[in-house]
This record gives C-alpha cells, sequence and structure tokens, in this order.
C-alpha cells in the first residue's frame, strides 16, 4: 500500500470509530463498515482497527475469521450467496449452480479473473418458502430459475 | 422505503387470533405507562406466554429474574438472528409488523428497568435496516421512544445491530459475546443473561414473536390470550412452511394443531415426512402425523419443512449434517468431531459402505453428543440424524444396501 493509501485508510478508520465508540462492543460494526466498503479487511486496517480499540491485532484477526461474511482476504467486487440448505434445495438449487457455474466459467468457491465476481454457498437465508434465493451483496433475490439467475449476474458491474 | 421483497402470503389475506389481528399502532405503550411494573408482569404470567425462540422458557418468569436484578444499567435484545433453516417468521414480523416487536421491547424496558433496547439483526436481513431504523425514528417523533416517553420519566431507546452471517450467534450467550465485539461462542451457563448478560448487566434476550405478542396481551389481557391453544401451550404460534406444498409461507395457528391439519391448510400431499423444528428438529414421518404441535407433544420454534414421496430422506440427512458442520463454533469437542463423525457417517450410507455396527455406534455418539455439548446447537444437532435413521431405515437401508445411491429420489 502506498502511504497516501495507507493514510487515507486511517483516517477512514478514525472515523468510524468516532461514530460507534471507542469500546471493544464497537468492533463488529466498525469491522461491518471497513467490509461494506472495500469488500474486505486488509492486514493494515487489522492493525488500524486494534491501535485505536486498543486490543491486539490477533484479537481482530480471529473475529474476522469466526464470521462468514467478514473477509481477511480480497475477493471480488460483489458477492453472491447461494443458498444451499434444504428448501432451497429441493426447489432445484443444483440447476442455478449448474448455470451460474457454467456461464461465470469459475466454481462456487471462487472469484472471476475480472474480480467483478465472488461465488459463494450460505445456509438458510430465511426465503424459504420463496426458494431458491441467493444474495447479491445485500439485495436478495428469490424464486430463481437457471435464466433469472444468469441475468441477475450479467447485470452487476 | 419498502424493501424489493413481498411475503408469499399477503398482508391483507393474513389472519390468525393473535399476532395478526388488528391492533393499533401505541395503545400497548400508552397503556404501560399508566401501570405498575407488577401489573404489566401479573399480565404476561397470566397469559402463560413462553419464548418463541425454540427454547420455551416462561417469558415472565425471565423478565421477573431481570427485574429482581440488582444494577445500575439493564438491557433488552431482541433476537431477530434467525438462523435455523427453514425459519422465515421473524422476518415477516420485522418488515410487515415492526410496531409489535419494537413496542414490545419498550415494554419490556418499562417492565425490567431497563433503558436500552438491541435488536440484534442477522446480516443475510440488512435489507430491512433501513425500512426498520426509519420506523424507530418515526417512534422518536411520536415520543414512543426516547427521553421520557409519553410525558413520563421512563427512558428508553433501541438500538440495532447487525450480525455478520453465524447461526451460532443466535444462541442467547453466543449473541451477546458477538455484541461486546468477540468471536460468537457460546458462554457457561450459569451465570445466565438475566444476571450477567450484555458487558456484564443484567439483559433479558428473547425472540422476535415473543415480543410482538406482548403489546397484543397488554391491550386485550393475559386471559384472552390463554383462551387459545392448549393448557400448557398457551396462545399463538407462527409456522414458517416450506417445502413440498402450494401455499408454503407464514402461518398463525393456536397451539395444539395437529400436522395433518396444517398439511391440509397449506396444501401438502403425497406427504412422506414433516421436519418440525428445522435441521435441529426432528422429522415426523406420516405415521404420526395425528401429533400435535405445542410443548406437550412436540415442541417447536416454527420451522416446517414437508417432504413428499419423490424425496431422498437420507439426502435431507445430508443436507442438516452439512449445515452442522460449517456451524459448529468449534469450541467444545462433541459438536466439532462428533457432527464431522455423523456426516461421514450419512456418506458412508449413501455410497452403501457401512456397518450396522458402526452405525450403532454412531447413534450412541449422537446421544452422547445430546448430553455433553456445551450448547444448545451441539446438544440438538443429532436430532435429525437419530430420528431419521429411526423412522426412514427401511428406505435409507434397504434402497441404499440393495440399489446402490443413485443420488436421485429414494423410492
Ligand atoms: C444454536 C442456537 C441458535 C439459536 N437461534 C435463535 C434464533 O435465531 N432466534 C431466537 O430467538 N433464538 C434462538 N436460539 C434460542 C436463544 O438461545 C434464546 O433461547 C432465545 O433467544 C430466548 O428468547 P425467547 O425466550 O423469547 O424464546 C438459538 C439457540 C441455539 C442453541
Ligand atoms: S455445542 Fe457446538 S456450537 Fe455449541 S459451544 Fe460446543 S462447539 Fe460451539
Ligand atoms: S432454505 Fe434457502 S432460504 Fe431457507
Amino acid at each position: 500500500m502506498l502511504v497516501v493509501e495507507k493514510n487515507a485508510l486511517s483516517e477512514e478508520i478514525e472515523g468510524y470509530v468516532n461514530k460507534y465508540g471507542k469500546d471493544r462492543s464497537s468492533l463488529m460494526p466498525v469491522l461491518q463498515a471497513i467490509q461494506r466498503k472495500h469488500s474486505y479487511i486488509n492486514d493494515f486496517a487489522q492493525q488500524e482497527v486494534a491501535r485505536l480499540l486498543d486490543i491486539h491485532p490477533v484479537e481482530v484477526f480471529s473475529v474476522i475469521s469466526f464470521y462468514s461474511f467478514l473477509h481477511s482476504k480480497p475477493t471480488g467486487r460483489n458477492i453472491v450467496r447461494l443458498c444451499r440448505t434444504i428448501s432451497c434445495d429441493m426447489a432445484n438449487k443444483s440447476k442455478i449452480v449448474q448455470a451460474i457455474e457454467r456461464e461465470l466459467g469459475i466454481k462456487f468457491g471462487e472469484t472471476t479473473k475480472d474480480n467483478r465476481i465472488t461465488l459463494e454457498f450460505t445456509n438458510c437465508i430465511g426465503m424459504c418458502d420463496q426458494g431458491p434465493a441467493m444474495i447479491v451483496n445485500d439485495r436478495v433475490y428469490t424464486k430463481l430459475d437457471p435464466e433469472k439467475a444468469v441475468n441477475i449476474l450479467n447485470e452487476i458491474k | 422505503m419498502k424493501t424489493h421483497l413481498e411475503n408469499s402470503i399477503i398482508k391483507t389475506e393474513r389472519t390468525g387470533p393473535v399476532l395478526f389481528s388488528p391492533y393499533k399502532k401505541g395503545e400497548a405503550i400508552k397503556k404501560t405507562v399508566k401501570q405498575k411494573r407488577e401489573d404489566i408482569l401479573f399480565e404476561i404470567k397470566d397469559s402463560g406466554l413462553k419464548g418463541r425462540g425454540g427454547a420455551g422458557f416462561p417469558t415472565s418468569t425471565k423478565w421477573m429474574l431481570t427485574a429482581a436484578a440488582k444494577a445500575d444499567k439493564k438491557f433488552i435484545v431482541c433476537n431477530a438472528d434467525e438462523g435455523e433453516p427453514g425459519t422465515f417468521k421473524d422476518r415477516v414480523l420485522l418488515m410487515e409488523y415492526p410496531q409489535l416487536v419494537f413496542e414490545g421491547m419498550v415494554i419490556c424496558g418499562y417492565t425490567i428497568g431497563a433503558q436500552t433496547g438491541i435488536v440484534y439483526l442477522r446480516a443475510e436481513y440488512e435489507y430491512l435496516l433501513e425500512q426498520l431504523e426509519n420506523y424507530l425514528a418515526n417512534m422518536r417523533e411520536n415520543n414512543f421512544l426516547g427521553e421520557g416517553i409519553l410525558g413520563t420519566d421512563f427512558s428508553f431507546d433501541i438500538s440495532i445491530r447487525l450480525g455478520s452471517g453465524a447461526y451460532v450467534c443466535g444462541e442467547e450467550t453466543a449473541l451477546i459475546e458477538s455484541l461486546e465485539g468477540h468471536r460468537g461462542e457460546p458462554r457457561n451457563r450459569p451465570p445466565f443473561p438475566v444476571n450477567t448478560g450484555y458487558m456484564g448487566y443484567p439483559t433479558s434476550v428473547n425472540n422476535v414473536e415473543t415480543l410482538a405478542a406482548v403489546p397484543h396481551i397488554i391491550t386485550k389481557g393475559g386471559s384472552w390470550f390463554k383462551k387459545f391453544g392448549t393448557d400448557r401451550s398457551t396462545g399463538s404460534k407462527l409456522f414458517s412452511v416450506s417445502g413440498d406444498c402450494e401455499k408454503p409461507g407464514v402461518y398463525e395457528l393456536p397451539w395444539g394443531t395437529s400436522i395433518n391439519e396444517l398439511l391440509e391448510l397449506v396444501g401438502a400431499r403425497n406427504t412422506k415426512a414433516v421436519q418440525v423444528g428445522g435441521a435441529s428438529g426432528i422429522c415426523i414421518p406420516k405415521s404420526q402425523f395425528d401429533r400435535k404441535l405445542g410443548y406437550e407433544d412436540i415442541p417447536t420454534g416454527g420451522s416446517v419443512i414437508i417432504f413428499n414421496e419423490s424425496r431422498n430422506m437420507l439426502h435431507v440427512l445430508k443436507n442438516f449434517m452439512e449445515f452442522f458442520v460449517e456451524e459448529s463454533c468449534g469450541q467444545c469437542t462433541p459438536c466439532r468431531i462428533g457432527n464431522i463423525k455423523l456426516l461421514e457417517g450419512v456418506e458412508m450410507i449413501e455410497r452403501g459402505e457401512f456397518t450396522f455396527k458402526y452405525i450403532n455406534t454412531l447413534k450412541e455418539l449422537g446421544k452422547t453428543m445430546q448430553v455433553a455439548s456445551k450448547c444448545g446447537l451441539g446438544q440438538s444437532s443429532p436430532n435429525s440424524f437419530l430420528s431419521i435413521l429411526e423412522n426412514f431405515k427401511d428406505e435409507i437401508f434397504h434402497t441404499t444396501v440393495i440399489n446402490g445411491y443413485n443420488g436421485k429420489a429414494g423410492k
């Protein structure tokens, strides 16, 4: 990272800490804010969070590694999470998987070469009556069929 | 702003005895602040309301314990982490009945002497955040929240915190750990949150649906509430119905409704099995469809997943066990290793490579996990393993042993 980038990131994180408070209990909201903006929390950001909240960097990493929505490594600009749990599974989730993997040329768990999309499976997202369902970033799509799913992904930037 | 999502049953077509019955905004708060704490507690106790998050702990007892705890601060936490497979009733409540949930929190705050309410909203429901924040702002404008509510000396406010994608954070002590900025690893209990909760202060953790019932109980009375349901399971329950049926969605039914009645209502045909309570629940075969939903017989947080004759129950079980292997927090051995062993067992059956002796060993392991695991996740994860292998042994062992597994329907 360039020094200017580091400075900008430090300033940004300071902003979050001022907003949410300088307590340990602000850790999650601060990490979520960084994640939202940068799609992952890099090493430098982790150190800054640790410094500002006065905790050990290992603690910050250990929290990030626990939660499936927080990432310490780069992901694609958009994260697609397809529900793999039973009701969506019975609603033909595997057809959606095939169509998406074929269209993007990658498997679930991978990121497209142009860094546009990361594919992940997720557990039940509370849309079981309208499956198959997926979340793209923070937007939920339901009653997918292969064509609809692929069109949604082809449209995102 | 409204979300882009629709519910599968639209609001005007939704009917139910309690939660989906008419309610006038703010009515319960107005009534509450004119009463004494004891009167509110009495009404909740009289109603017989039990926690709707799954465990079924009496709400009045939880509130009484939190009220009695001595501390200069107390908290009420609304558990909106809804992650049990097949459950989506809390989402419907938060989307369309936020007034009930938030007013329930205000009433709880008043009763137990808390100044702060926190909603722990699962990350998967982030799209509801803006709408819920707007609703809270509106309540503040109308003085249903904030300093000196409705001209009294009672002050209370609510904030919303997001989870980050971990099923175990629905367990109340894991949820508190998460709120405090830690990994969502369940704590040893005791001490219980009612004494040592968020930041060490007495905390009442309540499910969205439990809180949503409270305003109705306050306005219409505990004795009205307990007219619905059965002796030990008073009132109504929301059921999230999915799987093989014509009309999936959220239904409000009195406790005591039988599986048969529910199947009829939702248009389920050729049903072979019903999973009640999600992945941690139990699988009920056709021969037991006359059993009733309620604490007397089948207690549940409300997830109902329907399987018709074409479904392969071993495949269903595998899906559940994969869920637990992923979601175990890994803190204690029976759950961390146990779930992996059970999943491996399912895969062995799938390949036709198993001995009955080993399957029996795994059943024993399951029973050990039920008693030796630290929290409800590991204690209940063997339930589907045990009930599916027991109730569908013909299907599972005959088809696999004789025909081999083909990854398709098990018939
Ligand atoms: C693994 C696990 C997950 C849970 N998930 C939830 C949940 O998503 N929502 C919920 O209200 N309770 C959940 N619970 C139950 C809570 O620990 C707690 O009993 C409940 O929030 C108390 O509220 P109630 O008394 O109103 O039901 C879960 C328990 C376990 C063991
Ligand atoms: S039972 Fe499972 S989820 Fe619960 S504490 Fe043990 S490892 Fe964690
Ligand atoms: S099973 Fe897919 S949303 Fe619940």
